[in-house]
């Protein structure tokens, strides 16, 4: 479980996040939604620790985030799995190595085994011979299930998804979408995954937490959207036509 | 103002730097890649360049020269002393900053704007540890090798552009890079090598780091690289001139 509590960023004058608190649960797909410029993507590069937050609690498990030292850090962020919104892939290396690299800096495995976890990763998002490709030869989809492989490569406590359906096609989408919600079952993993999709929140979504204008309007369940009253996420509903 | 900006960020980015590699094995293979980029990859040009620029001040001294009262094999020992304290060190490493420092900027610079460095960072990799010390270390190690292949192909140019113009004979020649050598000229010039090796892979590899933006900016941060290592090479040529060679 990730909690937030009172969360504050900005740069100089300008406020991006006012006072955000929500909590992430484990074992559930987490949804931040929000316009664009509402502050999901500076949200989620703060809670990854990519950004420092000027004050506030960014509990994982527990344990407060924001107040550990780089070296303590490091260890939680080994528990956590990122598929970035342009996947994020190493140019240099091919899916196999993409997939290995967090198991050859990180765990003690001999490279037979490593292989073996590799092939176990990409067989789970169902890609199939690829392993010897270069990421500049693979689709969009592709490269997104390998973003996948690699983030869960760690067994990881914690996954994030920027913008997981950015660029894909509506059926591509579903499959990514799918593929997050039965890995994050599987694993009992806390997914906090950041969208505008709404056609993916409806389908998947437990605990949204609705942002605007860098301020938490909403937190709540997929079903009391509509009975939210809050005008600011029905207008956003009504505008994603649904 | 600005300098002392720059300077500081870039005291603070060595510092985030020198810390123990997460993996000594992974550190290796990469130090290795960067060897091979570096090294192997800039033979060809280190080549031209120093073959040339043998030859010409071969041909520059022996016209400046013409004269009865000064002997010809001094020639060669003027070929020697400029090649070996100023060309092949400095002109080598301008031609490195050029050649290495905008690819070294370029590629830290495109993994910084298509968020492969965050990728580093939030498995918990130090990335600039694990990006730009193997560059560094490849730098400092394959740079002083290519001013010392430097040296010897700017002296054999030097030796066939004078008998083949007939400014000098080859015995003559000899006579001339053998007259008073001091061994401390090799040493000044290792020096200078291995300080330059840092100035650019360390300059470069900051300005791809600090890259935001898209493509605009990643040529950007290329030229910028290339200009600040040139930069920095010229002011610390005085320096280490001014520190081990004045009498």
């Amino acid at each position: 479980m990730i909690r937030l509590d009172h969360i504050n960023k900005g740069w100089g004058e300008k406020k991006v996040l006012t006072d955000i608190s929500a909590t992430f649960y484990q074992g559930k797909c987490n949804f931040v939604i929000g316009a664009s410029g509402s502050g999901k993507s500076v949200l989620m590069k703060c809670m990854v620790g990519l950004l420092e937050v000027d004050s506030g609690v960014i509990q994982y498990g527990g344990k407060d985030f924001v107040s550990l030292d780089y070296e303590q850090k490091k260890e939680i962020r080994k528990e956590i799995g990122m598929l970035f919104q342009g996947t994020a892939l190493f140019d240099s290396l091919n899916v196999e190595d993409n997939v290995a690299f967090p198991l050859r800096m990180f765990t003690k495995l001999t490279p037979s085994e490593i292989i073996e976890r590799v092939n176990f990763c990409l067989k789970r998002v169902s890609l199939d011979n690829v392993n010897k490709l270069f990421p500049s030869a693979i689709s969009g989809g592709m490269k997104k299930r390998v973003g996948i492989a690699r983030a869960i490569a760690l067994n990881p406590k914690y996954l994030f998804c920027d913008e997981p359906n950015s660029g894909l096609d509506p059926l591509t989408s579903r499959v990514i979408d799918e593929l997050i919600m039965e890995i994050t079952k599987e694993y009992n993993i806390t997914t906090i995954i950041n969208t505008h999709d709404m056609k993916s929140l409806f389908e998947m979504g437990e605990n949204i937490v609705f942002i605007y204008k860098g301020r938490k309007e909403w937190e709540g369940r997929r079903e009391d959207i509509r009975s939210s009253g809050n005008e600011q996420l029905l207008k956003f509903m009504k505008a994603s036509e649904f | 103002m600005k300098f002392f900006e720059f300077i500081g960020q870039y005291v603070l980015f060595l510092r985030g730097l020198f810390s123990r590699p997460e993996k000594f094995r992974v550190f290796k293979k990469q130090l290795m890649l960067e060897m091979e980029n570096i090294g192997l990859g800039s033979f060809g040009i280190v080549s031209l360049i120093s073959t040339f620029t043998g030859a010409v001040s071969t041909i520059q001294i022996g016209y400046q020269l013409v004269s009865g009262l000064v002997p010809e094999y001094l020639i060669g020992r003027i070929v020697r002393d400029s090649n070996i304290l100023e060309f092949s060190p400095t002109v080598t490493c301008l031609v490195l900053a050029g050649k290495v420092g905008s690819s070294i900027a370029s590629e830290i610079g495109t993994m910084k704007v298509t968020e492969q460095v965050d990728a580093l960072e939030i498995m918990g990799v130090n990335s600039a540890n694990y990006l730009v010390l193997p560059k560094i270390f490849a730098g400092l190690f394959t740079i002083p090798l290519l001013v010392i292949y430097a040296m010897f192909l700017s002296l054999l140019g030097g030796a066939l552009s004078g008998m083949m113009s007939g400014i000098i004979n080859l015995d003559f020649f000899v006579k001339g890079l053998r007259a008073d050598f001091i061994p401390f000229s090799v040493t000044f010039s290792m020096i200078k090598a291995f300080t330059f090796a840092f100035i650019i892979t360390s300059v470069s590899s900051f300005h791809g780091y600090k890259t935001e933006g898209g493509a605009l900016e990643v040529g950007q941060s290329s030229t910028k690289a290339v200009v600040y290592s040139c930069m920095g090479i010229i002011f610390f040529d005085y320096i280490i001139s001014e520190l081990f060679l004045k009498r």
